[in-house]
């Protein structure tokens, strides 16, 4: 079926929903695109209170933003959601998104212009064994435990200890499920030191330069075998050992979804610092292709809040390109410019910002 | 150093707590906040103007302990559960810490408990005196928890004890 709209939107996560509700109250007509069921993408798992100012919901729990977020989206009668539809590629020949919906529905989607906020896809880590039942990503753990109330396992061993390998260990603490020790390669600890300090003093030890050799177990996880590292991030003969567990949650790291940016012509570049391959953009995070802007991690691994503030930016861009681009539109661009930049100050800020160097160019 | 183990060291809390004579006057909340992250929730909590306003979002919080009152608004508003509150002169014995607590089931009133160090061992018993609750955050709760005044700056968590 052919599908008309001014702005695409692909993805409904909290970069997906701040970019339409620049829309609510235009007559801009806006197709969101949502894979799941459901919209608010991850923020629905986050159990835990954000961080940031109270302009960014700072102090509310991740999946009762979401509901803030959907609340105006929802009621504007020119923004059409599709739920359960994928966006599975660009045909450039023709200009149409190819989307499909409950696996069944084929849409063509013809826009003027289109904002990417696929977000990410977690990474994985090599070791014998790693396909076994009983190993989990990280954000599947979430999936089961805080949206459809089911515990992952009895014994849980995490690997990585940045934010989501911490936060994902409370959660687990929280739903009653032990989390024997968080096992991290790097000399320090990833995350944030309040998210540690939580786990630390609820008894959950974090074994520093470590990481896991291979799982074992005759029909699911019974156990992995872990061995130390040393400075060179090579592993120590002699310190292997065994510990027992029936869950393995990974959390290592997550990769920019920006494949459809790939067949968009936007030019990508992978960056290190920012998770993977990342379009370039400008400021206004527009892309090469001009039609194209992108918001949240699609854009660089950071978190929620900055989705926010991105989607916010990419949105009120297109309202300038588009000459529907109010006053209120204008501070609230000029808003979120502000906050993005002063979230990504200091010493915890330092990544990204060595990460967007590479990916802003004036000349975009 | 916290970067390694998860937890402050004796001598890096110690520096986040105020004098010994300030503990002698009243209730205070010690912020256990030691890095420049974007979050400035408790600063904004404070109606006494007692923790200092940011310039910029990822300023750490500074905590003036002579405007304190130990009311424990910012425990409730702090995402990552940083902040506390110690009356060290709870009675005779004891004093009170004030902690926030995400688990299930809530404790109640006079529910005994295991008192944890920042690194989990368990270093004494306390008993739950009050489960308070605020109208800003319906959800959160802070226990205040009668511990021996001898592990009023090691007291940091609690586990409940099962019947």
């Amino acid at each position: 079926m052919k599908q008309y709209c001014d702005v695409l939107i692909i993805g409904a996560g909290p970069a997906g929903l701040c970019a339409a509700s620049v829309f609510v109250n235009t007559n801009v007509q806006v197709i969101v695109l949502e894979r799941d069921p459901f919209l608010g993408g991850q923020l629905l798992k986050q159990t835990h209170m954000f961080f940031g100012s109270k302009e960014q919901y700072a102090g509310t729990r991740g999946f009762e933003i979401s509901n803030i977020l959907q609340e105006s989206v929802l009621q504007a009668n020119n923004i059409h959601f599709f739920k359960d539809t994928v966006a599975a590629g660009y045909y450039p020949e023709d200009g149409f998104m190819l989307a499909l919906e409950q696996d069944q529905k084929l849409h063509h989607i013809y826009f003027k212009k289109v904002i990417v906020a696929t977000g990410a896809s977690e990474k994985a880590l090599i070791f014998e064994n790693n396909d076994m039942p009983g190993i989990f990503g990280a954000g599947a753990v979430q999936t089961l435990m805080n949206m459809y109330g089911v515990a992952p396992g009895k014994e849980v061993i995490m690997v990585g200890s940045g934010n989501i390998g911490l936060i994902v260990s409370y959660q687990l603490l929280q739903a009653g499920v032990p989390v024997k020790c968080i096992i991290e390669a790097a000399p320090v600890v990833g995350g944030y030191f309040v998210h540690a300090a939580k786990i630390r003093r609820m008894q959950v030890p974090i074994l520093l330069q470590t990481t896991v050799r291979k799982a074992f177990g005759k029909q699911s996880l019974e156990g992995i075998e872990m061995v130390s590292l040393d400075e060179n991030w090579q592993e120590i003969p002699g310190t292997e050992r065994i510990e027992s567990c029936d869950t393995l949650c990974l959390a290592v790291g997550l990769s920019p979804l920006s494949e459809l940016l790939s067949h968009m012509q936007c030019e990508t570049k992978y960056v290190p610092a920012l998770g993977g391959s990342v379009a370039l953009r400008n400021q206004r995070m527009q892309c090469t292709n001009k039609d194209v802007y992108i918001a949240g991690d699609v854009a660089g691994i950071e978190e929620a809040s900055s989705a926010m503030l991105e989607g916010y930016i990419a949105g009120v861009s297109i309202a300038e390109d588009l000459q529907i681009a109010t006053p209120e539109h204008m501070t609230l661009l000029q808003k979120s410019s502000q906050f993005l930049q002063s979230m990504r100050s200091g010493p915890m800020g330092e990544k990204i910002c060595s990460g967007l160097q590479k990916v802003e160019e004036s000349n975009v | 150093m916290y970067k390694n183990t998860g937890y402050l060291s004796p001598q890096e809390y110690s520096s986040l707590m105020p004098e010994e004579e300030r503990f002698n006057k009243g209730p205070v909340a010690i912020i256990e906040c030691p890095e420049c992250i974007p979050c400035n929730p408790c600063q904004q909590a404070c109606a006494r103007g007692a923790i200092q306003r940011f310039q910029n979002i990822t300023d750490l919080p500074v905590i003036n302990f002579d405007l304190c009152n130990g009311c424990g608004n910012c425990i409730a508003v702090c995402p990552g559960l940083a902040i506390y509150v110690i009356e060290k002169n709870y009675s005779p014995t004891t004093s009170l810490i004030k902690i926030p607590y995400e688990m299930l089931p809530i404790p109640t009133k006079n529910d005994p408990c295991d008192i944890l160090s920042r690194d989990g061992s368990v270093i004494g018993k306390g008993t739950v005196v009050k489960v308070q609750k605020y109208s800003f955050n319906p959800k959160a709760r802070v226990l205040w928890i009668e511990i021996p005044k001898e592990l009023f700056k090691e007291a940091r968590n609690v586990r409940m004890v099962k019947e």
